[in-house]
Order: C-alpha cells, then structure tokens, then sequence
C-alpha cells in the first residue's frame, strides 16, 4: 500500500501496519484534512498578527533610525516566518515561541548584564559623548544667586507637562521646555495668591508630582526664545528659581569653559570632563572601563570592608537556611511519620500555611510583629520591652533566620515527608530484626537514603536562599546600617538586596555598572558552588548505589 | 516463625493500651502531639496575627496588643477608600498579570515539553543542557539589564517598555522555559508514545495529538506548573518594583510594599486588610491543590 503524503512529519517515522484497512482509512483522511484547513487558516491568522506587529515595530525603527535593531528584527521576522510556513522542522514550530522570549529577556540580559559590568553606565554615565556635550550646554545653567523664588504648579496637557509660575509680585506666566515663558491672564489663584490652575490643562497633585518627579525635575522652561537669558526650574514642583547658562563649549579644543570662573574642563579618560583641580562636571558619557567596577568593590574603602561583611552573611544566610529548614522539615516528617497517630492531617495543613502565605506578606507582617517600639513581641509578650530585633546588628540576623525558617520548613517538611514514606518498609524491618535500634535505623539508613533523593533540593534551596531578596528587603530592608560607610549598606544585606540599592536605590545615585558586577560575583558564586555540589552528590549516589 | 508472632505482637500492644500509663503513651505518641502544638503555634500565629490587626479597626502598629480584642469590618472599608493607595486596582492588576504569565507560561513550557519529549532533532541535548544551565542565572540578577534593555525598547514601542505591564510579561516569559519544562518534560516522558504513535496511525496530525491527547493527559502537571508560577509571579518585587513606576499599574507586591515601607506603624490595620485580601485567593488555591503541588515539588523542588 501507499503511505500518503502528508505535511505532518513528527519526530519518530510512522509505523505503517502491514495489513491496511482501506475504508477506515479513507474517512480518518477526510476528516484529516479537514482540520488540517482549520489548522492552515488558523496559523495563517496568528502568523499574519505577529507578521502586522512586526511590521509595525519595523516601521518605528525605520523611523527612529535605529538601524541595527532594525536589521536583527527584521531576520527575526523573516525567521519566524520561514519557520512556521516551511515544511518539515516541526521541533522549531513548537519550541519557537518559548525560545524567542528565552532568547530576548534570559539570555540577551545575561550578557547585557556582563557588557554593563565592563562599563561605567550609572547616573551620570547615561550616553554617549555628543549627548553629553549637548546635554551639560543645557543644563550647565547656574541658579542665579539672588533670584527670587516663583511659586509653581505643575499643570499637563496631552502628555507634555507645563510648569505654571506666581512671581513675588503677583505676576503669572508659564511655559514648557518647548515654549518659553508668556503671561496668563485667566489663570485661577488659591488661598496664598498661588495661581493653582489654567482652563485647558490639568493641574499634578502631590502624589502626581511624587510620580513625575524624574520628567518634573528635567523641565526647563526658557525666560526667552534667547537661551543666553537663562531658564526657570523647579526642585520639587512648587517652588522655582531664575537659572543662567555659565559653561560653553569649544568644538576645537573639545573643552567647556566655565564662564564665571574662567576654568577650563578636558576630556578625562574616564567619560566626563575635569579641569586641573580634579573636579568633574556632573553629566558624563558611557565608557567601556574595562575591569574597574570588579577592582572598585574590592578596594574603594568605602565599599570594600562592607562588601566583604555582606559576602560572608550572605553566606551564612543561605547556609544556615538550608541547615535550619532541613533540619526542622526532617525532625517534623519523622515525627509525624506514624501511622496511628490521631491529628497527623490537622497538623499537617497547618504547618504549610506559612508557606501558602505571600513571601513578600511575610516579610512585613513578621516586620510589624518584630518592631521594636511597637512591635507585637515587645508590647504584649514581653511586656514593654525595647528589645531592638530588627535594629541591632546580631539579634537582626538570628531575626531574619528565625523568619525564613518559618517560611522555609514546611517545604522542607513537605519533601522530607514524600521522601521517608518512599522509603520500603523491608529495611525499617531488617535492620529491626538485627537489632538496632531506632536512632540506629534513621542514623545508619534511612538519613543516607533519604539524602539521595532530598541533596538535589537541598542545592537548589541554598542557591535559592542565596538570592532570597524578598524576605531581607521586606523584613530590614538590609538594616541597621553599617556605620563605617556613606553608602546604604547594613548588617542583614545579602549581595543581591546590594545589587538592587546600588542601582535602584535612593539617595547614592544609580550605579549601573558597578551593580552589574556584583550580579557577575553572584553568578559566578553560585555557579561554582552548584557545579561542585552536583558532583559530590553524584559520588553520593554511586555510594549507596 | 514471623507469621505467628505477629499477631501475637498486637494483641500484647492491644492489652497493654487498655491501661496504658501516661508516661508510655507520652513516649510512643505524646510527645508527637506536643511537638505538633508548639510548631502549630510557631507556624499559625503570625497569621491570626494578622487578620486579628486586620479586623481592629482601630488599630495602630501599637494599639494592638491582644488578639481579636476587637472584631470589625472598618479597615477593610478603609483600604477601598484611598485614591491615592488604590487597592482594588492592585488587586486586579496582580491577579491579571499573574493569570497571563501562568497560563502563557504553561502553554510554552509544554509546548517545548511536547517537542523534547516527543521528537528527536540536532541540537536537543544541547537546548535541555542549556536551559539547565540558564537556571543558575535567574532573572532577577539581571534586573539593571532588564530595566535598560525595557527602557530602550521604550524608546521605540512604548506601550511595551517601561512601566507597561505588558512589558513585565514579556520578562516574566523570559523565565518560562527553564525549571518549568524540565518538571513537564519528566511528566510528558511518562505517557507512553504508543498512544501518539496509535492516533498517528489513525490520521491525526501533531496538533491534534498535542491538544487532543497529550496536553489532556499532562493536566495534573499543567496545574502544579500554573499554580507554582502563579504564586512566584504574585510575589514577585524586585522586577516589578523596577518596570512599574505608575501606582495605579504597580503589583500588590510592589504597592503594599510603599505603602507600609513610610508609614509602618501608623497605617497598620489597614495594611494587615489589605495583607489578608492579598493572601486569601494564593492560600486558597494552594490549599485546595495541595496534594498535585506536593509531588510536584518533590519531583522539581521549586521554590525553597
């Protein structure tokens, strides 16, 4: 018989049976091709979505005039097309999709994030060179010393943000980082002469200037279409100051000259402009720095003997997580490994509740319990003490131990338990038979047996609780605070709640690349520990195999 | 010699339960039960901690010293009554960006479960070494890459980057394949291949096997993997604490974390209703698919 000819070709070749069965075969065909046209008109829609969204993406890049990205989006396109129309390749038509997010968001960012550890990107070190250039001619601008103070409201209209001004004597004008300043005439005054609002725009409250802050703070709003006449600008969203152009650029010698001064600021080497003193302006450009951000957190006093503390706690953490939980979750499942014992799945569903619990929930709520002026344990348990367990350096870290046990041991539990019960009951009785006794049996058999099965998980949860940002960040937030450093770094940090505040957080300023290398440092931590671990469990196997 | 003791064995234990003194039941079971009670407490009480702060109306981080001293509904009428700390649209916006990553992240996995599991091609040692490989690197440490890799593709599609939950969806699907096809792809390898080979035979292309036979087979594992990702997803801060800026289109994680990180003590009771709404539908799930998570777990060990 023939074998028909059909686009289908997975994995294994089909088996032919011998004996064909003609008229069945002709209906399963029918049918076949049947929903082979629904099949055909279904991956014709999907396919014609992405290619329109493709299209649409192309075309912005065409116009942003991003050209790279441009060439690799349209392979990529050109890809998946020839993907899912070619015949054959079926392997590529299921993993596509799941690869394509892999690819963007795991694998481009790992080594993304390995570029960004070479280089200097961090407030300040935003861009390139020209950008730089043309960015300290515009805001190089200095408060003007005696400038009068202009209260502001931050007004919107479509999505360009206005900033509104009531002069000392009661003047209104206002203006944009587009449209310089005019007077308004309609505008409505508050209580304190403050005008409030103008017809046609919308006014920011608070929480809206809290939001916008980054886009409020880069507003300048020209005095004139002269930009020698300087700007007005606003710190916060309420109050604004006279600024005036004090740098200028010389293309030539490629050096600013601070016009007040006199002083002049050359290329450093090291992406921003210094003049002899040593002094830098503020906005750089993006250098490759090769391997200074390793070298800096190693060296920089300021960061090198925290680092080196958060290292070691980072460690102890996670190790004594593993040891904590494990050893609470293997206690519980033996004792609770008993089959005549009454209440076994009452206790049981309520030892895993911490674990249905929201990690993040659990950070707080036990951060409420532990406070220690209001706290719960303080207040009522131990009558009014001030015991400071989330303040002080060491009662901090048994705190933050004692709460990831909680959330830790009925996982452990869990597992222990699937592990013990999988055990044969033969051995329990052999070894019973000759005599040992039950402390024998658990030391001697079933611990190492059980180490099989659970030293897998047990590598998994260490390198786990080696990232475990959410239960530090939400319990201390990395508290207390080192004292012999400017930067916000404390006792209970662990190296990846560093990374987050090295480049997210407040007040220190945004250090991309330095926090990129510490993401390397923990990479390469757990990595390595990983590696050798897996190895000494595959010997651990082969003993008891 | 084992058959006749045996029975011999229980009687004397059934005798000696009958006037069993304390000191014998506490060794052989007591002590079990007290064990159970005081890790009980130690699990439950930061619990009922919580929902007594939460139904207290009048309770500041301080005020509340006894437990259920007051019962009252007025925090949970306040958490709905502050624009500027908008609760239900956390709410909504946790649950519909953790309901997308599942079910997404379901359909890739298996998906590429179907293609490990099923067929053979160039390359597939490779990609399931790789992918175990790309487990040491998870996500959230590349989270300045992640922020600028979003914040460039802002620059040209900005319904998709920064502060677009969207954008968060298309990262979290990034961690996708990984853990979660290697737990389907062990299960898928336990449905015998005679089954697709049967309805091959009968016609059915390899989307019908797909849909029709495998992915009906695999339901248990379907489940734990939604569920597992669900709840991560839920909790999930540091990425989403970066991508969305925005209250109104942050994660609960994200907006209850700002709003008790300033103001800890004095919003406390409406904090801890807002905490129990939180929880309530990832407790409720967990619990009622605890068995298919268990041996999910074992096999996998997801979450530590």
């Amino acid at each position: 018989m023939t074998v028909s000819k059909t686009t289908n070709d997975a994995g294994p070749a089909p088996r032919v049976s011998s004996g064909g069965q003609p008229p069945q075969r002709r209906a399963t065909k029918k049918s076949y091709s049947m929903e082979s046209l629904k099949g055909t008109l279904a991956k014709i829609v999907l396919l014609g979505l992405v290619d329109a969204f493709a299209v649409f993406v192309l075309i912005t890049l065409f116009l942003s005039q991003s050209w790279v990205i441009l060439a690799i989006a349209a392979g990529v396109t050109l890809l998946v097309n020839w993907i899912y129309l070619r015949k054959g390749g079926l392997p590529a038509k299921y993993l596509a999709p799941g690869v394509f997010f892999l690819i963007i968001f795991q694998v481009f960012v790992v080594f993304y994030s390995g570029y960004i550890a070479f280089t200097n990107y961090g407030d300040g070190h935003n861009s390139s060179k020209e950008d730089a250039i043309s960015s300290i001619q515009l805001t190089a601008q200095k408060r003007v010393p005696d400038s009068p103070a202009f209260k502001t409201s931050v007004l919107k209209q479509g999505d360009e943000l206005f900033l509104l001004f009531t002069a000392p004597d009661g003047t209104v004008t206002m203006g944009s980082t587009t449209e310089p300043l005019s007077e308004v005439t309609d505008a409505t005054l508050d209580g304190t002469g403050k005008a409030v609002s103008v017809p046609g725009f919308d006014t920011l409250n608070f929480a809206a200037i809290v939001a916008n802050q980054t886009a409020i703070l880069d507003i300048s709003v020209p005095a004139s279409d002269d930009p020698a006449q300087g700007s007005l600008r606003t710190a916060d969203g309420s109050t604004a100051y006279a600024f005036k152009p004090n740098m200028v650029y010389d293309a030539a010698a490629d050096t600013f000259t601070d016009v007040a001064t006199g002083d002049t600021f050359t290329d450093n080497g090291q992406g921003a402009f210094a003049n002899s003193a040593g002094e830098t302006l503020t906005t750089g450009w993006k250098i490759n720095v090769g391997f200074d951000n390793f070298v800096r957190a190693f060296t920089d006093p300021d960061l090198r003997a925290p680092l080196i503390n958060v290292i070691a706690w980072t460690f102890t953490f996670a190790i004594a997580s593993v040891i904590l939980t494990f050893s609470l979750g293997l206690f519980l499942a033996v004792t609770f490994n008993k089959e005549d014992m009454r209440g076994k799945k009452i206790y049981r569903v309520l030892m895993i509740l911490p674990y249905a619990f929201p990690v993040f929930l659990s950070g707080l709520v036990w951060s409420g319990i532990l406070n220690p002026q209001f706290g719960w344990l303080n207040q009522t348990l131990l009558g009014g003490a001030e015991i400071g367990w989330l303040t002080d350096p060491v009662l901090a870290k048994i705190s933050v131990l004692v709460v990831n046990l909680w959330l830790g041991f009925p996982y452990m539990f869990l597992v222990c338990t699937g592990a013990l019960q999988s055990l044969p009951n033969e051995l329990d009785e052999a070894a019973r038979m000759d005599g040992a006794s039950a402390w024998r049996v658990f030391r001697s058999i079933k611990l190492p047996l059980l180490l099989v099965s659970i030293a897998p998980l047990l590598i998994a949860s260490f390198a786990f609780n080696f990232n475990n940002f959410n239960v530090i960040y939400m319990l201390t937030g990395g508290g207390p605070r080192f004292e012999d450093t400017s930067r916000d770094i404390g006792s209970t940090d662990i190296l990846i709640t560093l990374v987050y505040k090295v480049a997210f957080g407040q007040g220190t300023g945004r250090d991309y690349g330095l926090a990129s290398a510490l993401a390397i440092v923990i990479f390469i931590i757990v990595a390595t520990v990983s590696a050798i671990s897996f190895k000494q469990t595959k010997a651990l196997e082969e003993v008891n195999s | 010699m084992t058959t006749t003791t045996v029975p011999v064995h229980t009687d004397v234990e059934l005798l000696l339960k009958k006037r069993r003194p304390f000191g014998v039941w506490f060794k052989d079971k007591g002590w079990r039960h007290l064990v159970g009670v005081i890790v009980t407490l130690f699990a439950v009480f930061p619990l009922l901690y919580v929902l007594s702060a939460a139904l207290n109306s009048n309770g500041t981080l301080a005020g509340t010293k006894g437990l259920f001293t007051q019962v009252d509904l007025g925090n949970f009428i306040k958490l709905f009554s502050d624009p500027s700390r908008p609760f239900g649209k956390w709410f909504m916006n946790t649950m519909i960006i953790g309901i997308i990553t599942s079910a997404a992240t379901v359909f890739l996995g298996a998906m590429a479960a179907y293609a490990f599991s099923r067929m053979r091609f160039k390359g597939r040692r490779m990609g399931l070494l790789s992918l175990l490989l790309l487990q040491m690197f998870p996500q959230l440490l590349g989270v300045v890459a992640i922020f600028l890799l979003l914040s460039g593709i802002s620059d040209v599609i900005p319904s998709l980057g920064l502060g677009s939950q969207l954008g968060l969806i298309m990262v979290y699907l990034g961690g996708a394949l990984g853990v979660n096809t290697y737990l389907m792809y062990g299960f898928f390898n336990t449905i015998p291949q005679s089954l697709d080979e049967a309805a091959k035979i009968d016609g059915a292309s390899h989307v019908q096997i797909f849909f029709g036979i495998i992915l009906r087979l695999v339901t248990p594992i379907l489940a734990v993997v939604a569920l597992l990702s669900f709840i991560s997803i839920t909790s999930e801060f540091v990425i989403a604490s970066v991508v969305l800026t925005d209250p109104d289109s942050q994660t609960l994680a994200v907006g209850l974390y700002s709003f008790v990180s300033d103001t800890r003590s004095k919003n406390w009771g409406i904090f801890s209703a807002g905490a129990v709404l939180a929880a309530v539908p990832v407790m409720a799930l967990f619990l009622f698919l605890q068995r298919y998570i268990v041996s999910g777990l074992v096999q996998g060990g997801v979450k530590g």
